[in-house]
C-alpha cells in the first residue's frame, strides 16, 4: 500500500505547477478564453515538448507508456490551472479510445500525431434525445460502396472547434437505444456535409453541436469493429471520467486554499471572519470533503485500466457519483464563504465553481451515476 | 500509487482469518451477527483467547507482551475481527490506560497492571466526564485531597461505560484549584472495590444499561496509584485521547453493518419482491456505501502515512471520527427502516434494531463530539 506519487510523478507535478504560475496565471487564462481560438497553441506545443501529449500511449506509437495515475497527476494540474487546452478531449478521451480500440492501422495513423501535437480530436457521442445515455444513438451510418454515409445530429461536443478530427458514434444496426449496432467513425472536422455550430462553454472553453448530412467516410475511418463500438466507447469514457475526477481534486484543492486564505484575511466586525465558528465548521466540512474526493479519485485512477469490466465500471460510476455531489458542496460553499466576491467574474473562485459544475454535467452527473452504481447493488 | 496490501500483510490477514475461524466461540459470533449484547464473560473470555495466541494487545511493545504491530497490521486485525463477528476489544484497558502506564507509569504499576490487562483478569473503565464537564473536560471538579500517604477522592463521574463490570477505574481528579484548570489535574488508578464508591446505572435511550454515574465519597487511594507527577494529569489525559483515536473510523464495524444491511434488504420480501428492488431504498444504501468506500481509502491514506513516517495519529483523524460516526449511524437508521412497521415493537429480549439506531446517536457525541472535532480541524489542521 502506497499512496504517494513516484519521484517522476512529483517531478511532473512540479513542472506543471511552475509552468502554470509562470505562464498561465488567471489574467492570461481570462484573455485566452476571450480570444478567438479559446486556448493557447503555444501551450499546446509546450505540452508536446514536455511529453504530456504522448503520456498515455504505448511506446510503439510514439508514446511514453504512462498509466492512469500519471494522467491523474496531469489532470489535477489541469484543474488547478483551469487550463483551456483540449488535453482531456484529445489525449485522454479520444486518444484513449483509439489506443484501446484494438489492433488497428488507425492507432499508427493517429496516436503519433496526437503525441507530436499535430492532431487534436473531439468526441461526438451525445444526442439531444439521449441526455447522458451513450447508447442512445439515432445518428446513422449506412454502407455505401467501400465506405459509409453518416447522417444525424450530435450535441455538446466539447473542444470540437479546435479539433482536426471528430470521433462520431453512429448506428449501423439495431434500435435507437441498443448497445449493439453502434459503430465509431473518425471523421475529418471539415468533411463535406459536417456542420458545426460553435459556442462557448460555461467556464470559457469551446464546444459545438454537429449536423451530419450524408458525410462520406471510407472503411479506414471505422474505429474498432463495426457494430461493437459501445464497449470501446464505454471503456474510453471510464478512463475519461477517472481523469475528470482527478481534475476535480485539483479544483477543490485550489478552492479550499483560496477560501481558507480568504477566511484568514477578510475582516468584518474588526476580526478575520475565520474566527467565526459557523464559518470554521463549514471550512472543516470542505476539508473533509476534499480528502474524501481525493480518495475516490484515487480509486477511479487505479481502476481505470482494469480489465475486469464490472469492477472498473463500479469504481468509476461510484467515484463520479460521489465526487459530483461532494465537489458541488465544496464549490457552492467556497462561493458562499467568499461572500459577494464569490460571484464576481473577476475572481478565480467563480471560475473554479463553474468548472466543477461543468464536470458534474459531463458524461453523467451525480444522480445519473448514483443510479448506475445503485443498480450494481441489485445485480 | 498502490492500493494493495503487501504479500506480508496479506499473509498476516490470512493468519488472523484462520485464527478467528478456529478460535472465535460460536455463541459469541452468533450474538454479534444478530446484534445482541455480549456479557462481561463473553468479552473477557475473548481477551483470554487472544492472549493465548499472543495477540492480547498486538500493538504493544514486545517487552510488555505485545507484537509491535504497526497501524496497518492493527487495521487488518480490527477489520478481520469485525468481518468475523468477533468482539471489539474493550478500549479502556488495552488501548487507553495501558499506553499511559507504559509512557508515564512506574515499574511497579507496569508490572502489576499490564499483565492483568493482557490476560483479561482486569476490566478497566474510564473516569473522565463529570456532570459539569463534558466537552470542557478540564473544568472537572472531583477532588483528591492528601491524607497521609493516601488521597481522599470525592466527587462524581458520569458517562462511565460498563463500569458495572469494572475492577479498576482510571480517573482524572483535581489536586489543585489555583492556576489554569489544566494545571491542577492528576491521574489516579482506583480499585472499584474501595469503600465509598457507588455505581448508579444510567439507562440510555434504547433502554439498556451501558453507562453509569459513579459517586466517590472520601474514597481512599494510595499515592502509589497515582500515575506520573501530581498536577500533570492533563498531559497524560491528552496522550490517552490521542491513542483512543486510532481505529477511530471504525471501518471494519461499518463494513459489517453494511453487509448486514444489504443482506436484510436482499432477503426481506415486500409483496414477493426483495426490498433491494426498491430504487429509493437502494439508492440510500448506495450513497452510504460510497461514503464508506471513500472513508476506507482516506483511513488507509492516514494509516499509510503514519506507518511510513512512524508517527502518532495527528489532528487529521478528527475527519475519520466525524465520517465514521455518521456512517455507522446512517447504517443503523437504514436497517431500522428496512424493517418497516416491525421496527415499532420494543424487543428487550432479542436483536433490538431500532434500539441500535437510538443507541448509536452516541457516536457523534462521545470521544469528542462532531462539533469538537470540527473545532480541532479548524484550529490544528486549517490554522483558523
Amino acid at each position: 500500500m502506497d499512496f504517494r506519487y513516484t519521484d517522476e510523478q512529483l517531478a511532473l507535478q512540479d513542472t506543471l505547477q511552475r509552468w502554470i504560475s509562470r505562464d498561465y496565471d488567471f489574467e492570461r487564462r481570462r484573455s485566452l478564453s476571450r480570444s478567438e481560438r479559446g486556448y493557447s497553441p503555444e501551450a499546446w506545443a509546450h505540452f508536446a515538448d514536455l511529453g504530456l501529449l504522448a503520456l498515455p500511449f504505448p511506446e510503439e506509437f510514439g508514446g511514453l507508456g504512462g498509466n492512469p495515475v500519471d494522467l491523474m497527476v496531469v489532470m489535477e494540474q489541469v484543474g488547478q490551472g483551469l487550463l483551456l487546452e483540449p488535453y482531456w478531449s484529445t489525449v485522454v478521451l479520444c486518444g484513449g479510445l483509439i489506443r484501446d480500440s484494438g489492433p488497428h492501422p488507425l492507432q499508427q495513423r493517429v496516436l503519433p500525431e496526437i503525441a507530436a501535437g499535430r492532431m487534436k480530436l473531439a468526441l461526438a457521442a451525445h444526442e439531444e434525445a439521449g441526455r447522458y445515455e451513450l447508447c442512445h444513438v439515432e445518428c446513422t451510418a449506412t454502407r455505401r460502396g467501400a465506405g459509409w454515409t453518416l447522417s444525424g445530429a450530435k450535441t455538446a461536443v466539447l473542444d470540437v472547434p479546435s479539433a482536426d478530427y471528430v470521433v462520431v458514434s453512429a448506428r449501423t444496426a439495431g434500435g435507437a437505444t441498443d448497445t449493439d449496432g453502434i459503430s465509431l467513425f473518425l471523421v475529418k472536422r471539415d468533411a463535406p456535409g459536417l456542420t458545426v455550430s460553435e459556442y462557448q462553454t460555461q467556464f470559457g472553453g469551446r464546444a459545438g453541436d454537429l449536423r451530419l448530412e450524408s458525410v462520406v467516410v471510407d472503411d479506414a475511418a471505422v474505429v474498432g469493429e463495426v457494430g461493437k463500438g459501445f464497449a470501446v466507447l464505454q471503456r474510453a469514457v471510464d478512463g475519461a471520467i477517472a481523469a475528470l475526477c482527478a481534475e476535480s481534486v485539483g479544483i477543490v484543492t485550489a478552492l479550499n486554499q483560496a477560501t481558507l486564505s480568504y477566511l484568514k484575511t477578510r475582516k468584518q466586525f474588526g476580526v478575520p471572519i475565520g474566527t467565526f465558528q459557523a464559518l470554521q465548521h463549514r471550512m472543516a466540512d470542505m476539508y473533509i470533503a476534499a480528502e474524501q474526493i481525493r480518495s475516490m479519485a484515487i480509486v477511479a485512477a487505479v481502476s481505470a485500466d482494469s480489465e475486469d469490466v464490472a469492477e472498473r465500471h463500479r469504481a468509476i460510476v461510484g467515484a463520479k457519483a460521489y465526487i459530483g455531489q461532494a465537489a458541488r458542496f465544496v464549490g457552492q460553499q467556497a462561493v458562499q464563504l467568499h461572500g459577494g466576491m464569490g460571484i464576481v467574474e473577476e475572481h478565480m473562485v467563480s471560475h473554479y465553481f463553474k468548472r466543477l459544475t461543468m464536470i458534474d454535467l459531463t458524461l453523467g452527473d451525480a444522480d445519473y451515476h448514483l443510479a448506475r452504481y445503485s443498480d450494481t447493488l441489485a445485480a | 500509487m498502490n492500493l494493495n496490501f503487501t504479500p506480508e500483510e496479506e499473509s498476516f490477514r490470512a493468519e488472523v482469518r484462520a485464527f478467528l475461524a478456529a478460535e472465535l466461540p460460536a455463541d459469541t459470533r452468533e450474538k454479534l451477527s444478530t446484534g445482541r449484547r455480549l456479557t462481561r464473560d463473553d468479552m473477557l473470555n475473548w481477551q483470554k483467547i487472544l492472549h493465548r495466541r499472543g495477540w492480547g494487545a498486538g500493538m504493544w511493545p514486545k517487552r510488555f507482551g505485545g507484537q509491535e504491530w504497526n497501524v496497518v497490521q492493527q487495521h487488518i486485525f480490527d477489520e478481520e475481527c469485525a468481518t468475523a463477528n468477533a468482539p471489539p476489544q474493550i478500549p479502556f484497558a488495552v488501548k487507553m490506560v495501558a499506553p499511559v502506564l507504559m509512557a508515564f507509569g512506574d515499574a511497579a504499576q507496569q508490572e502489576y497492571f499490564l499483565p492483568r490487562i493482557l490476560s483479561g483478569e482486569h476490566w478497566w473503565c474510564q473516569g473522565y466526564s463529570e456532570p459539569g464537564s463534558g466537552s470542557d473536560l478540564a473544568s472537572l471538579r472531583t477532588r483528591a485531597v492528601r491524607d497521609g500517604d493516601d488521597y481522599l477522592v470525592t466527587g462524581q463521574k458520569t458517562w462511565n461505560t460498563l463500569g458495572q463490570y469494572a475492577d479498576w477505574i482510571f480517573c482524572l481528579v483535581r489536586t489543585q484549584t489555583e492556576g489554569r484548570p489544566q494545571e491542577g489535574i492528576s491521574f489516579l488508578l482506583i480499585d472499584m472495590k474501595t469503600p465509598g464508591i457507588t455505581v448508579r446505572p444510567i439507562i440510555t435511550i434504547e433502554g439498556e444499561h451501558e453507562v453509569n454515574d459513579i459517586f466517590f465519597d472520601h474514597v481512599r487511594v494510595p499515592m502509589r496509584n497515582r500515575v506520573g507527577e501530581e498536577n500533570k494529569g492533563w498531559t497524560y489525559a491528552k496522550f490517552l485521547l490521542s491513542h483512543e483515536r486510532t481505529n477511530t473510523a471504525g471501518i471494519g464495524n461499518c463494513k459489517r453493518a453494511l453487509a448486514r444491511l444489504k443482506q436484510v434488504a436482499a432477503t426481506r420480501l415486500v409483496s414477493g419482491r426483495p426490498l433491494l428492488a426498491d430504487v429509493r431504498f437502494r439508492d440510500r444504501i448506495a450513497r452510504v456505501e460510497l461514503e464508506l468506500r471513500a472513508l476506507e481509502i482516506t483511513n488507509l491514506r492516514v494509516l499509510s502515512a503514519m506507518s511510513g513516517e512512524g508517527r502518532a495519529p495527528g489532528p487529521e483523524v478528527s475527519a475519520l471520527k466525524i465520517k465514521g460516526s455518521e456512517i455507522v449511524q446512517e447504517l443503523a437508521e437504514l436497517h431500522m427502516h428496512a424493517l418497516g412497521p416491525a421496527a415499532l415493537a420494543y424487543r428487550a429480549d432479542a436483536a433490538n434494531v431500532p434500539g441500535e439506531y437510538f443507541n448509536l446517536r452516541k457516536t457523534t457525541i462521545y470521544a469528542g463530539s462532531t462539533e469538537i472535532q470540527k473545532n480541532i480541524i479548524s484550529k490544528l489542521v486549517l490554522g483558523l
